[in-house]
């Protein structure tokens, strides 16, 4: 019975997804299934049959909601490539609007995989629909191995700092792990920065309540204007940086990987502000 | 070549009387002379195999080793019971593995495979996708009662590097299943309504008995292996899948009930899986193959539909 309901949901959706994605893009989505099993999953977990009816909604929110305007994503190059971009909006929508804009802009389409923190693992549902469209567990490890196999891999260095920023900091990028720039050295991987503008603004929080975040295990609980932290209508820009190659030992010391971090924020910061000064409004 | 054939040098396996045993018997008795150590008597036993039906623990299991030229030891007299005694099985697989390593160390025995498992790494939600052999062993961390069992891989490891004239190699092969495997996957896997965490459905690996079985032949007669290797079967699959293709109809159960509840049942003997079991079914515990893969061209027999399905007889 709920399986036959399930069923039903997910053609729906798919339909849904086909019919916002048009005809030729389908067809070139659908080319995307490279690594499944005979259960249709990479060893990942990833399920792209599952992805492109559980993305549905993403999609109709990244056309309508958040009608996200995208510069330079033919900067991307191919095979692999670390994303690093800012990080906010208490819900991480950026995110999903970053794997929307290489599906749905990209040519050819791009699954991106993007790091997440080690606490989705343990969300029921959350955990699930994450694995399925392709995200992994934010550990060197995973990193490393995906790269090596010539993956688009989507780092957030702020983390959760990033995130639940509180409304006075927005645009302010937060520190930077140096994680994502060992792996890079390590694994001779091109870095292209990004800048999501917009969904600092997507859920406005003047506190965060860190009791409570502590009560649920939650890294934090901020408390937003609507009460929940669901995004406003923010019109996103997500701006695509040129490539940049660095070298030199992963196994560096902190403050010379920092400097190179350094460059990396720099260029986001100035895609940032130039992305603030273009816009006419949060909202158009 | 006049050699009494009786005489030829032996391959000792412990553990022979289980299931696994049993299978891996079957693939060796005809190409290498067997001698079996086991508790437990070996049901239909195939003549050519050699008993000894003993402790390992006890003095007389030395005489095997000064009795017999010995090329290989196969060890997987390691027993998981949760019903019994904490005491009892901590002495019967640490107590037993230590003697065990000494008479192979004492009699030169050339060849020494442990079989260890892939839960020694314990599930948990900040595992890795998949983990390489130097991965610490973290399953004791969440689950007490597998302590012994990583003890176990530890003497291993141990004897590994204390004794380099001798190749040692401990295998941790992902769940095994098969027709006649009695472990927790495969009783988990035959239930019609089985419990599943509602939200939480991780990728797990399975392996066939006769592929793990084939493994430890390999690792056995085959001079290449040496170390600590996983063992992975045909890949990894969503428990859910699991589930579809063998026709059950799983029972979603909110996980914070789902511990304490199981915890009753089998307190009351309603359930026999300990409420940390319920970490397989819910988090990540999968292991990178490719060193085993690698090192001796390693492809598993059964595919995944087959290795599914085996644990239905099919």
């Amino acid at each position: 019975m709920l399986e036959q309901l399930s069923d039903k949901v997910k053609q729906e959706l798919r339909e849904w997804t086909e019919r916002m994605v048009g005809p030729e893009r389908k067809e070139r989505l659908q080319a995307l299934a490279r690594t499944g099993n005979e259960y249709g999953v990479d060893p990942f977990g990833f399920n792209l049959d599952y992805s492109l009816s559980a993305l549905a909604p993403f999609f109709w929110l990244y056309r309508n909601y958040h009608r996200v305007e995208t510069f330079g994503v033919e900067k991307v190059p191919k095979g692999r490539v670390l994303l690093i971009s800012n990080h906010s909006g208490q819900l991480p929508m950026d995110g999903a609007m970053i794997g929307v804009a290489l599906l749905l802009e990209a040519d050819p389409p791009r699954a991106i995989r993007s790091m997440v923190e080690k606490w989705v693992p343990s969300l029921p549902y959350v955990s699930t629909f994450m694995a399925r469209v392709g995200q992994i567990v934010g550990t060197p490890e995973n990193c490393r191995r995906l790269l090596e196999s010539d993956e688009a891999i989507l780092v957030f260095p702020e983390g959760v700092r990033g995130l639940g920023k509180l409304w006075p900091q927005r645009y302010q990028l937060q520190d930077f792990g140096l994680g994502f720039m060992r792996l890079a050295l390590e694994t001779d991987t091109p870095i292209v920065p990004i800048a999501v503008v917009g969904a600092e603004e997507q859920s406005p929080a003047l506190v965060d309540v860190k009791p409570m975040a502590k009560l649920l295990g939650f890294p934090s609980f901020p408390l937003t204007v609507t009460g929940l932290p669901l995004p406003l209508p923010t019109k996103y820009r997500i701006y695509f940086g040129d490539p940049l190659h660095f070298t030199g030992r992963a196994d560096d010391e902190d403050s010379e990987l920092d400097k190179k971090v350094r460059t990396v924020k720099t260029a986001i910061q100035g895609m940032l502000n130039q992305g603030l000064k273009e816009r006419q409004g949060v909202f158009w | 070549m006049n050699q009494d054939p009786s005489k030829r040098p032996a391959v000792v396996i412990t553990g022979i009387s289980g299931n696994l045993g049993r299978a891996l018997a079957k693939v060796l008795h005809k190409h290498e002379r067997i001698i079996g150590i086991d508790r437990r008597p070996f049901v239909g036993r195939p003549k050519d195999i050699e008993m000894h039906q003993l402790d390992l623990r006890k003095k007389k299991a030395e005489d095997v080793f000064r009795k017999n030229d010995i090329r290989a030891v196969i060890h997987m007299g390691i027993m998981h019971d949760p019903r019994m005694s904490e005491e009892e099985h901590h002495s019967f697989n640490v107590v037993g593995t230590t003697r065990l390593l000494e008479y192979c160390a004492r009699y030169k025995v050339p060849k020494v495979v442990v079989l260890s498992s892939a839960n020694v790494y314990g599930p948990s939600p900040d595992n890795s996708n998949f983990l390489t052999e130097d991965a610490p062993l973290m399953a004791a961390s969440r689950f007490s009662g597998v302590r012994d069992l990583i003890e176990v891989d530890m003497l291993a490891h141990g004897f590994f590097w204390k004794h380099p004239h001798i190749q040692t190699v401990i295998l941790r092969p992902v769940h095994i299943v098969g027709p006649t495997i009695k472990n927790a996957p495969s009783n988990y896997l035959r239930l019609n309504r089985p419990w599943v965490l509602a939200g939480f459905d991780p990728m797990v690996q399975l392996i066939h008995v006769d592929d793990v079985a084939r493994a430890m032949v390999e690792a056995a007669l085959r001079p290449e292996p040496k170390g600590v290797y996983n063992v992975v079967g045909p890949g990894e699959v969503p428990l859910s899948s699991i589930h579809r293709e063998l026709g059950h109809s799983a029972i979603p159960v909110p996980h914070p009930v789902a511990r304490p509840l199981l915890g009753l049942l089998f307190k009351y003997r309603l359930a026999n899986f300990p409420p940390p079991e319920l970490d397989h079914i819910q988090f990540l515990c999968n292991v990178d193959g490719s060193r085993w893969r690698k090192d001796v061209d390693w492809t598993p027999r059964f595919s995944m539909r087959d290795t599914i399905r085996s644990v239905i007889g099919e």
